[in-house]
């Protein structure tokens, strides 16, 4: 299953949050893997806990060997450092910077030269050469959700973190990103996890799926057996239409 | 008019409103930041001034910096005179007497900017310096202003803590406002009247610097907004 270059993320993890409770135990050994599951089955939850931005009550998360979060010993690698990026459904870009600025922020390198072009080649690679001098106020829901991607994958993270960030692209352009992307993400050994409601989204790549439902993991395999079901009601609403 | 004395407030308010801001910044960033539960005692604490007769603090303050306690006596040693009756002593009752007019602002400024920024900029590495001066501070810039502002002013006008705790020293401790105390005391209206105006004139025109800068409330334009 761990394929050659491919990093392994595994983590057992237990949390609640009001009446919400999430628990989940895998392992990811694919550079893709789409979580799949109706909105409140915990998908957002899962990828902020991943991040580091929320602690789980109990539980661990072990990022291609190094451990990032374990209760146990109250470890928590802060986020920001944990060569991790998460992109939500709201691209959160900084008001008062430009789109630039904004893909700057997250990159370190002394050298301003240096961080210039990394600025310029993830513009170009989401498809934003021209807007980077625009305010995020001047910006489509869509071009801000490029901007945002850029501006993860600025720093160069080993896991990145997706949160239905395509729902505000429209489909043909969102789909000649996703190639774009999928290409450079697979050559940059970036390992994805790309959280869904949306079966023809996870059905469009060839993915691990993990399928979620009210905090519990139901399934854990290739797209093709786990949404099965999904697949074929997808269909059936097709044939009548 | 007693120059002298206008001298004293403003350099007063000014040494007061860095001290205040170098505290109330970082204070006020824990606070909507921080996840610890004590917290909200840090917060109830240093709103605490506001409520308090300013003649209970002074005294409280003239107590603590004056002989009687082995605090006052150890900072007297090390400044070679007592905080009490002097500028200095000014200063800290000051500080502490102003501090909830610089905490509280910025703490809904801070608390006002979308947590998902937050959330983006501790993603991208920023540690707490990094996130309250490149996010923080500058999406709540008007906060800032408001800060700035309302310790000057509350500091120029404050009358309580000085009279307790610095008395009417000319050069030293006499303030503006007790310059208009002792003018009423001695019924010279027609100085009185200067001086009051000239407190008044300061605060209108510093409080309308605060909001000339307020976004216009029609345009629903906010600087906060990351949706």
């Amino acid at each position: 299953m761990h394929r050659l270059g491919v990093i392994m993320l595994s983590f057992a993890l237990d949390s609640r949050r009001g009446s919400f409770h999430l628990q989940v135990e895998c392992t990811f050994a694919t550079d893709w893997t789409v979580i799949f599951g109706p909105s409140g089955a915990g998908k957002s939850t899962l990828l902020r806990l991943l991040a580091g931005l929320d602690l789980p009550v109990k539980g661990n998360i072990i990022l291609d060997g190094r451990a990032l979060t374990e209760s146990s010993t109250g470890l928590r690698v802060p986020p920001g450092h944990r060569q991790t990026s998460l992109v939500s459904q709201q691209p959160a870009l900084f008001p008062h910077l430009n789109a630039q600025a904004n893909v700057a922020y997250g990159l370190r390198d002394p050298d301003r030269a240096v961080r210039a072009r990394r600025v310029d080649e993830m513009l170009d690679l989401v498809g934003a050469t021209d807007l980077a001098f625009r305010r995020p106020q001047d910006l489509s829901g869509g071009q801000a959700q490029r901007v945002a991607l850029a501006r993860a994958l600025a720093p160069a993270p080993r896991l990145l973190l997706l949160d239905e960030p395509f729902s505000a692209l429209d489909g043909v352009a969102s789909d000649a990103l996703l190639v774009r992307l999928q290409i450079w993400l697979r050559e940059n050994k970036v390992q994805t996890i790309v959280a869904t409601h949306d079966a023809t989204d996870a059905l469009a790549t060839s993915a691990e799926v993990l399928l979620l439902r009210d905090g519990r993991q139901v399934a854990l395999g290739p797209a093709a057996e786990v949404l099965a079901s999904e697949r074929e009601r997808i269909a059936l609403r097709l044939k009548a239409r | 008019m007693d120059w002298q004395a206008f001298a004293l407030s403003l350099r007063l308010a000014a040494v007061t409103t860095a001290i205040l801001l170098a505290i109330a910044i970082p204070l006020a960033a824990l606070i909507v930041l921080g996840r610890s539960r004590w917290l909200a005692a840090v917060e109830a604490l240093a709103t605490l001034p506001m409520v308090l007769p300013p003649t209970v603090l002074g005294f409280f303050l003239l107590v603590l910096l004056g002989p009687r306690t082995s605090f006052g006596r150890g900072i007297s040693e090390l400044l070679g005179h007592p905080l009490a009756f002097s500028f200095d002593g000014l200063v800290v009752g000051s500080v502490i007497y102003s501090l909830p007019f610089a905490v509280q602002p910025l703490v809904a400024g801070f608390a006002s900017v979308d947590t998902a920024l937050v959330d983006a900029a501790r993603l991208l590495g920023a540690g707490p310096v990094r996130l309250v001066t490149s996010i923080l501070l500058p999406l709540a810039r008007r906060s800032l202003l408001a800060a700035v502002i309302l310790s000057f002013l509350h500091t120029i006008g404050e009358f309580g803590v000085v009279l307790m705790l610095g008395g009417d020293i000319p050069g030293a401790t006499r303030t503006l406002s007790i310059v208009l105390y002792d003018q009423v005391e001695n019924f010279d209206y027609s100085a009185a009247d200067r001086t009051a105006l000239l407190l008044l004139g300061l605060s209108v025109l510093f409080l309308a610097a605060i909001y000339s800068k307020t976004p216009n409330r029609a345009s629903g334009v906010r600087g906060s907004g990351g949706h």
